[in-house]
């Protein structure tokens, strides 16, 4: 009973002291990307150039598969159920705010956490155990400035560009299934579309998707500074980043929902 | 001869168990001093302090005068310009080529341009005999290829103090050797004052001006080549003639360790 009391605790203050570290970073890598430059060490644009490619130009690919796959599902799954009252034709407005407002954002969130998020704690966590980042330090390089701040930017600004970018690529899949399905001409599908979709519900699923950039960031950065005990505690922590990457999205945007449609 | 490393009074600590017990420490400039000590004897936990990557518990650490814990973001910048460190394992970048890697310190410090930068990454790969090896990654390197290329990263900015991480551990004798010749002819070419942490005794009486021993987180001699060879402690002649030092076992603690019961301080060391 002591030992498990014992557990508790110390996983719970350990579990503070990481969102503790989290927040610090967050605020040093703001520090470095706005007085950087003032301090005469400023955040390299050819570091944030390598990490945007990384995280934004590779992951199309799978972005563009997914996304076809996930708009043509809504609109399966939407046309499915409205049949069930004979309302077909109304389907595109639940394709319109589904996809911009929650799938989109979303599934990128998700497939960054995969790819980019586990990648930088994979990396991060090699450059621990190798002490590369002592050696920054010695050098005189600080590791958030160097390490830290290139990847929360591009992060901060591809997450959102894959998002408007899935947000297209859905709609279209969607407009592809409607039109075949319901004898729709696609004009009158983006014809629906302009008429029901409304900046705003873009700006919300764009809007999360900052946020969900910032978290597979932190999340990264921290699981992997936090690596201990060789090659296995790399793979141990880059899984565990995705674990939290992927929980942390999905529970931030169900807050996010709620308090953006009270 | 001015001092350049002055440590003061140093405790360090992991939770309960106290590694270094009050180090007290001073390297003149121009000097090599060899800190020396078997495993868990605090060497690289005295290293890490003097390079300010642990802070410490109680007392000083100060560098060109400078407190290396204490002195504002800026300084502590300017300060480490100043110095150079190869560790251990080379602690090379291994997503950039072995050229990068040495010229970082110049990309980040200096605005040169970068065919001087590129002629200074030469020349000090030709100092460490490693002319040609620049377009090579870390991983294409051999293990003394990878030492060789942290001193050469450490000495790009043309530092003051050089702290070595193990130069010459895990290497062949000759080129532990030519690693030897290589510290001696810095320190004279440069006038430098170096750190190196060693257990090899044979490089570390070649290269050393002075030598601290160090023992469960005390230096037990601190003086010259002769000095320390002639040192009456018990524990310094066991570490020089590699005899195996018997365990002082309190028999209540040995039990307690046996048993699983609650072990207090002192005994896991």
């Amino acid at each position: 009973m002591r030992n498990a009391a014992e557990t508790i605790g110390r996983n719970t203050l350990a579990g503070i002291a990481e969102l503790g570290l989290a927040a610090v970073l967050l605020l040093e890598s703001l520090g470095w990307i706005f007085t950087g430059a003032r301090r005469r060490q400023p955040v390299r644009f050819s570091a944030v150039l390598v990490q945007c490619v990384d995280i934004g130009l590779r992951a199309l690919p799978i972005v563009t598969v997914l996304s076809f796959a996930i708009g043509a599902m809504v609109a399966i799954q939407g046309i499915h159920t409205l049949s069930i009252f004979g309302a077909e034709s109304q389907v595109t407005l639940g394709i319109a705010l589904s996809i911009t407002r929650e799938f989109a954002p979303l599934i990128t969130g998700i497939l960054v956490a995969g790819r980019s998020g586990s990648a930088l704690a994979a990396r991060l966590g090699t450059m621990k155990i190798n002490e590369e980042i002592s050696a920054l330090t010695v050098i005189g390089i600080n590791p958030v400035r160097y390490l830290v701040a290139p990847s929360l930017l591009a992060m901060v600004l591809m997450v959102p560009l894959l998002t408007w970018y899935s947000d297209m690529v859905a709609l279209l899949g969607a407009g592809i299934y409607v039109s075949l399905e319901l004898g729709m001409s696609f004009t009158a599908y983006l014809g629906e579309l302009r008429l029901y979709l409304d900046n705003h519900d873009i700006l919300h699923g764009i809007g999360k998707s900052v946020l969900f950039g910032m978290l597979i960031t932190l999340v990264g950065v921290v699981n992997g500074l936090g690596v201990t005990g060789g090659a296995e505690g790399v793979g141990r922590m880059t899984t565990r980043s995705v674990v939290h990457a992927i929980s942390a999205i999905v529970i931030t945007d169900m807050v996010f929902t709620f308090l953006m449609t009270r | 001869m001015s001092t350049v490393i002055e440590v003061d009074k140093l405790v360090a600590r992991y939770g309960e168990h106290t590694v270094l017990k009050g180090i007290d420490l001073q390297v003149q400039s121009g000097e090599i001093m060899v800190i020396m000590g078997g495993s868990g004897s605090g060497k690289s936990t005295l290293l890490r302090h003097l390079l300010g990557l642990q802070v410490p518990h109680s007392g000083h650490v100060r560098l060109l005068g400078e407190d290396i814990n204490a002195i504002p973001a800026q300084r502590l910048v300017d300060l480490r310009r100043k110095m150079g460190v190869a560790f251990q394992g080379g602690a090379l970048f291994s997503s950039m080529s072995v050229g990068e890697n040495v010229m970082l310190p110049l990309r980040e410090h200096a605005r040169l341009d970068e065919s001087t930068m590129q002629i200074m990454m030469r020349l000090k790969l030709d100092i460490v005999n490693l002319a040609g090896c620049e377009n090579l990654m870390p991983a294409q390197l051999s293990g003394g290829m990878i030492k060789r290329a942290a001193m050469a990263r450490a000495i790009i900015m043309d530092p003051r103090l050089l702290f070595l991480d193990e130069p010459s551990a895990g290497l062949d004798p000759v080129v532990a050797a030519s690693l030897d010749e290589l510290i001696l002819k810095l320190r004279d070419a440069t006038g430098m004052s170096l750190v190196v942490v060693t257990h090899e005794l044979e490089s570390a009486f070649k290269i050393a001006d002075r030598i601290a021993v160090l023992d469960h987180g005390d230096i037990l001699v601190c003086g010259s080549v002769a000095e320390v060879r002639a040192s009456s402690s018990e524990r310094v002649q066991a570490l020089l003639n590699r005899r195996i030092q018997p365990l002082e076992l309190n028999p209540e603690e040995y039990l307690k360790r046996l048993t699983g019961g609650p072990v207090s301080g002192g005994a896991i060391a």
